[in-house]
């Protein structure tokens, strides 16, 4: 595969689930190293890692993994991508080490082999000291270190992970997060990072693919699409008759993307320059008091609720 | 730094060509079950009625006293008959959670994440249990042809029934492979597996006894093809050259054994997918 030749294309993909559309018309590439894909939940992520592994069959368009028809070589695909689910999901009746070296085996490695990196993995993902019992009786964080263990065993040149740190406590979490991280910047493996949630595809990856209801609504780099095209505020007001919702309506007819956020402050995205006078002259035709008012830095969050319309 | 960064590594070794997985499947499979006492006791009782035919083989071909015990080509179907019973056994043991535990577990969709083609998952799953069907079916019976070799001291009754090696291996195959594809299927149409189990011994139950009725009805046995098990005596009976125990002719019982394969590989294309699609 050529250096210049995306990990993953998609072009034209469409995929349905009886009469429920999961993407439509999705053309999209992946770089090399580690891209986000992000989305709210149902916005078609792990269709699409599926599809990409075969699983599902798109009613129209075609897809490439590594420079490969999925359509066509599956199977040489499958031996070259490594897939973390995003459900919980062990093969019954086996312990760690002989779960992960049988997963080895059944991408292509001779048993001793298999064995060997069985371990290695294990102690990478750190479950070196409970490689020994049945996964039948692991936390749900050791569940989630499994899944990437069987998924890396048999050394894939891409990882494909479908939301990694669900269910994990905050330290598993920030461990996991480490552990992609280094796959992706130190160990030279490829991934796809599907997740819903921003800070972990922000610390993760380089790139992002945001979809909203079977869609991409943005991609590219992170740091690009973090670029300020404008200036970013956050803004409080006291509104009369608290009235905000004129008053962001205001916002908007004027041009200005605005998205609330946990407090009462609301984020909002003026295009170009001079931004505070267009929010103050904002303020004052609706009678409103702006009571707070300063420049921000542009985050994934911004680029994330732009892409999917959040309010 | 360490000395060795115990960190992951790229893999630079040797990987086997594609189309062996369903050995590795079947290899942990049957591996699996040999940790478990109860099957191997299980799997031990299963040899018992050996024992008994080669002590009757012994003193047949030993003792003047027990000529009535001289060996005839009725002895290996009777013994294929016999076995019957742990064949039911074996099968809702050994079979009933071979894919209904895959399915509880999600593990369907890490075994397709890999090289494995849906085929080769169930190739080697049906593998599992062909081996252990086999080992107390085919196994056996073509030991017993051997031992009553080896106690006669010549090959007079081998040589006088020669189409006993393929009657055997015939029968036993179409046994086999009929049970284990039959539970293989219902295996994959639930996550439970005492289900699958209770559901196999439920059909063969009530199509037996559904027959009972109707040869009460009827006052004939034509109707014997709605019964599987009925099924495979009337083939048996043919392929072991005896005469036939009901009406109903055996093609039409091979028929229905043929059908039931092909359902049951119907059913199980179906059902071993990646993703489970509601639609």
């Amino acid at each position: 595969m050529p250096d210049s030749e995306p990990v993953v294309a998609l072009v034209n993909v469409s995929v349905a689930y009886g009469a429920t559309v999961a993407l439509r018309d999705v053309t999209a590439s992946f770089a090399g190293g580690a891209v986000g894909l992000l989305g709210p939940n149902g916005a078609g992520k792990s269709t699409m890692l599926r599809s990409l592994l075969g699983f599902v069959a798109p009613t129209t368009g075609h897809m490439r993994v590594l420079g490969l028809d999925v359509a066509k070589s599956p199977l040489e695909i499958r031996s070259r991508v490594g897939y973390m689910p995003e459900s919980d999901a062990h093969i019954p009746g086996m312990n760690a080490v002989t779960f992960v070296a049988y997963c080895g085996e059944l991408a292509g490695l001779p048993p001793v082999d298999a064995m060997q990196r069985a371990h290695e993995v294990l102690f990478y993902v750190g479950l070196g000291e409970a490689r020994y019992r049945n996964v039948e009786t692991y936390s749900t964080g050791m569940k989630q270190r499994i899944k990437l263990a069987q998924a890396l065993v048999h050394d894939p040149d891409l990882l494909l992970l479908d939301e990694p740190t669900n269910g994990m406590d905050p330290k598993g979490r920030d461990e996991m997060l480490e552990l992609v991280r280094d796959l992706g910047h130190n160990k030279g493996v490829n991934l796809i990072l599907s997740s819903h949630l921003l800070p972990d595809v922000e610390y993760t990856c380089d790139q992002v693919v945001v979809m909203d209801k079977g869609s991409v609504a943005v991609n590219g780099p992170i740091a690009s699409l973090k670029q300020p095209r404008g200036q970013v505020f956050e803004l409080r007001v006291k509104t009369r008759g608290a009235n905000i919702e004129a008053f962001i309506g205001s916002l908007r007819a004027a041009g200005l993307d605005c998205h609330a956020t946990d407090e009462d402050v609301m984020r909002v995205f003026v295009p170009g320059a001079d931004g505070a006078r267009r929010l103050f002259a904002i303020a004052a035709a609706e009678q409103a008091q702006v009571r707070h008012l300063r420049p921000s830095v542009p985050t994934l969050d911004d680029v994330f609720a732009s892409a999917v319309g959040e309010a | 730094m360490p000395i060795h960064d115990q960190g992951y590594r790229r893999y630079g070794g040797q990987r086997a060509p594609r189309g062996r997985a369903w050995a590795v499947i079947a290899k942990a499979g049957i591996r699996t079950r040999l940790g478990q006492r109860a099957f191997l006791a299980l799997l031990l009782l299963s040899w018992l009625p050996f024992l008994v035919r080669a002590v009757q083989l012994y003193a047949a071909a030993n003792l003047p006293q027990a000529a009535f015990l001289a060996p005839t080509p009725g002895l290996f179907r009777q013994f294929l008959e016999q076995q019957g019973i742990f064949v039911f056994f074996l099968t809702v043991y050994g079979g009933a959670g071979l894919i209904a535990h895959d399915r509880r577990a999600n593990a369907l969709q890490i075994y397709l994440s890999k090289p494995v083609t849906r085929a080769e998952y169930v190739f080697g799953k049906l593998a599992i249990l062909m081996a252990w069907l086999l080992l107390v079916t085919w196994v056996p019976a073509i030991l017993l042809l051997a031992v009553q070799i080896a106690f006669a001291g010549n090959v007079e009754f081998f040589r006088g029934n020669l189409y006993l090696f393929p009657a055997i291996t015939m029968f036993a195959f179409l046994e086999v492979i009929t049970v284990s594809t039959a539970m293989l299927a219902l295996s994959s149409l639930s996550t439970s597996s005492r289900y699958v189990g209770i559901l196999y011994a439920a059909l063969l139950f009530f199509s037996e006894a559904l027959f009972g009725v109707l040869r009460l009805v009827a006052g004939n046995t034509r109707l014997s093809w709605i019964s599987v098990p009925f099924d495979l005596n009337q083939v048996g009976d043919a392929i072991f050259r005896l005469p036939l125990r009901y009406d109903t002719p055996w093609p039409l019982s091979l028929a229905v054994l043929v059908l039931l394969v092909a359902v049951s590989g119907f059913v199980l294309e179906r059902r071993v997918r990646g993703v489970e699609v509601i639609a």
